[in-house]
């Protein structure tokens, strides 16, 4: 990495020899600092995207007040947050309490780590990297479920008793539809199932009812309408968040959002071949790979926007239903037919 | 309760409302829950008791007209009706052709504003966010005919006893036109969301089935009751003001569950246009209130040159219309179902007694016998499909 020779060269400068070592460390510092400060900004942006078009199918103009299209508001909803008092219950653990917000926001963030942008451009690049994205993800109903428990409230506990099945019956359907991208792949490393979709995006092979698959358990693990039953404002008021205030709050809800956009990009990794360009020709593959991936998951979060505006919501027993009889059956037996795929065709994958 | 009670998964109690989402208002609800089911539901009301009941006979008949606004705010006008009905019944008032039809069409135009509401919010409860905005965007349209009429956008005070206020401006006719053959559309966009929206039936289909014995048995009325299969609506069976001049459909649902009912409200939707088109048609010119003025305040331009129009409206305005004695009651289909007046006149200028019978009391009372059973997600799309308003329910 540039940033290593970087940062020997700044300390020679004032006559320290750096190790290797630390100058691995302090590069790699810096690198995450300006990923997560982009990161940060981006949400920002997309928080209100979410609104923008959630208003415009509403016939309603969104946030247009604070900066020139209200492209300010989400800054001002911040410092909103920010500097309002953090109210916690008397009657709740006040060190769950507000531990499970935070492990909420450093969970959906940390999982970031090994999401490659563009080629070579990933702060991780380990080779389990599906993995590791699913046991990250997997603990993310841990901060809800505490969340809900810390609260000692019947609302928030109801609430965090509904996420904990939610989440299991979909992680599930979830792992199977990623079992059946890492057989076609080859590979648990994020940046190589991307590279193996060079010649062909799964989208368009036999895995895309598994992309259909993986886009509405994606909804159901990031709690998005029609699955939003943690929340499910007409039936249990806001659910794990209703005794949450200010700060403790704005974790939640930007680890929420942090989930929604990391959904977004296993969406464009897994099925849309990431940072690649539709086409490998001139116009096209002239475009940097980081703005066709940031491109596509600005693209998947407005299907995220639209279902939030256009669905009803599903019962408990409903969501189970789709979750256990609906999509499992069908991810486990497409598990088999994409294993099949790949014996009968071994050199024309990827459709 | 501790948070370990809860946990050990014995019956939990729940306040549902009064400050919940979907509680409609100020519906307190307490649920009793065995996991996620309901076993118990006991809706607490009162919370927004007024005393309207008692305040009505300290007040003349003129006085006690807005109070009927401000029952089911959702639909004001209907109510003044059934009330302003009931007057002139003890006073044997004919009322003009043209102010009954300017009754009909604000009637009408009062059903569609409920239904507009109730029914997108039924779908709010069940999650649907975007029905709500494209319904209000009508009401909205809907209030400013409220205001161009009388002058208010909620709380019209319009009907009065012996017809209504003022003639309508001949421009707003028009407008009321245009918007009748625009709105279907409207329908036409939320029905697209809503109707053949798996999601929507599945909340909807067989939950809160009310059979046509137990609709009688509760006194249900209005879309509850035409639910359940049976053919009742006063506007038909005792048609009053010009109804029976009208062609009209009534939908009559086959399953009595929250599905039926939501059909069933927009399809009441499309018959009002029907009505309210045909009002336009045929309103003949005329005066919009009866001749009579020991009962209906004079013009204001008779006041200008006669004595005797002044005192009427000296009188009119101070004193009040003295009611024969006598007791009556009537009811009109208001949207929610039989919204009824039983009317007690001593003879004097106030009522002796004002009993109301609003709808939404009877179909409150049968949310227990209803929700019993089903989730606790299926309360408010129960409570949203039996369409309450507090208002008319604490009075």
């Amino acid at each position: 990495m540039a940033l290593i020779g970087f940062f020997t060269w700044l300390f020679s400068l004032v006559g320290i020899t750096l190790p290797y070592g630390w100058a691995w460390f302090l590069s790699y510092a810096v690198f995450i600092l300006i990923y997560a400060v982009v990161l940060l900004v981006m949400l920002a942006f997309i928080l209100l995207f979410d609104r923008k078009v959630w208003a415009a199918v509403q016939l309603r103009r969104g946030p247009n007040v604070v900066g020139a299209f209200g492209l300010l508001q989400s800054f001002a909803d911040f410092f909103k947050f920010a500097f309002k008092e953090v109210v916690i219950p008397s009657s709740s653990n006040k060190g769950l309490f507000l531990f499970a917000p935070l492990l909420t926001f450093t969970l959906a963030f940390i999982a970031f780590a090994v999401v490659p942008v563009a080629h070579g451009w990933v702060i991780a690049n380990i080779n389990v990297g599906v993995l590791y994205l699913f046991a990250i993800s997997s603990l993310g109903v841990y901060g809800i479920i505490m969340g809900g428990w810390a609260s000692n409230s019947k609302y928030p506990f109801l609430s965090s008793m509904r996420s904990a099945a939610q989440m299991v019956s979909y992680e599930v359907s979830i792992g199977f539809v990623m079992v059946t991208v890492l057989i076609f792949a080859g590979s648990l490393n994020l940046s190589k199932i991307v590279e193996a979709q060079r010649h062909g995006w799964y989208a368009f092979s036999i895995l895309f009812p598994m992309m259909v698959v993986f886009f509405v358990s994606a909804l159901a693990e990031t709690n998005r309408p029609p699955f939003d039953l943690v929340e499910a404002e007409s039936e249990l008021v806001a659910g794990f968040m209703v005794e949450y205030s200010s700060t403790p709050y704005l974790l939640f809800m930007i680890g929420e959002y942090f989930s929604i956009v990391l959904m977004c990009a296993l969406l464009s990794i897994l099925f849309f071949g990431g940072w690649l360009p539709p086409v490998d020709i001139w116009p096209l593959n002239a475009v940097p790979g980081v703005i066709w991936f940031i491109a596509k998951v600005w693209f998947f979060f407005f299907f995220f926007a639209m279902v939030k505006a256009f669905v009803p919501r599903y019962r408990y027993d409903q969501l189970m239903r789709l979750g256990w009889k609906v999509f499992l059956p069908l991810s486990l037996v497409w598990v088999v037919v994409a294993a099949g795929w790949v014996l009968y065709f071994p050199n024309g994958i990827g459709g | 309760m501790s948070t370990n009670a809860l946990a050990e998964g014995t019956k939990t109690t729940i306040n549902f409302g009064p400050q919940h989402p979907s509680a409609h208002g100020v519906l307190r609800l307490i649920l009793d829950l065995d996991g996620e089911v309901v076993t118990r539901a006991d809706p607490h009301i009162g919370l927004l008791h007024r005393g309207t009941e008692k305040l009505i006979e300290h007040k003349t008949y003129l006085q006690a007209t807005p109070y009927f606004d401000r029952l089911d705010y959702v639909a004001p006008m209907n109510q003044e009706h059934a009330f302003v009905m009931a007057a002139e019944k003890l006073l044997g008032l004919e009322i003009p052709k043209r102010g009954q039809y300017i009754r009909v069409l604000y009637s009408e135009i009062g059903r569609i504003l409920n239904h507009l509401l109730n029914v997108t919010s039924q779908a709010l409860d069940c999650g649907a966010l975007t029905p709500p905005l494209w319904g209000w965007e009508e009401r909205e349209k809907l209030m400013v005919f409220y205001e161009r009429a009388c002058g208010a956008r909620l709380h019209a005070n319009y009907f009065r006893v012996g017809g209504v206020h003022q003639d309508l401006p001949p421009d707003l006719l028009d407008d009321i036109r245009a918007f009748c053959h625009r709105f279907p559309k409207v329908l036409d966009d939320i029905e697209c969301l809503l109707t053949e929206n798996r999601i929507f039936k599945q909340r909807n289909v067989d939950i809160a089935v009310v059979t046509r014995e137990e609709a009688e048995a509760c006194g249900m009325t209005g879309v509850m009751l035409r639910s359940a299969g049976v053919h009742w609506d006063l506007r038909r069976n005792q048609p009053y003001e010009c109804y029976n001049e009208l062609d009209f459909k009534i939908p009559v649902g086959k399953n009595g569950d929250c599905y039926d009912r939501y059909v069933m409200r927009m399809e009441e939707m499309r018959q009002s246009v029907h009505i309210m088109l045909q009002c336009l048609d045929k309103m003949p010119e005329g005066p919009v209130m009866a001749e009579n003025h020991k009962v209906v305040p004079p013009r204001r331009g008779e006041m200008k040159k006669s004595m005797e129009a002044l005192i009427h409206h000296f009188k009119l305005y101070t004193e009040g219309a003295h009611v024969p004695a006598g007791e009556v009651y009537t009811a009109v289909e208001a949207p929610k179902g039989e919204f009824g007046v039983y009317l007690v006149s001593d003879g004097s200028n106030r009522p002796y007694r004002c009993k109301i019978r609003a709808p939404g009391y009877a179909h409150l009372q049968a949310l227990n016998h209803l929700c019993r059973g089903h989730m606790l997600a299926d309360v408010a799309a129960v409570v949203g499909s039996i369409d309450i308003v507090f208002g008319e329910i604490d009075r």
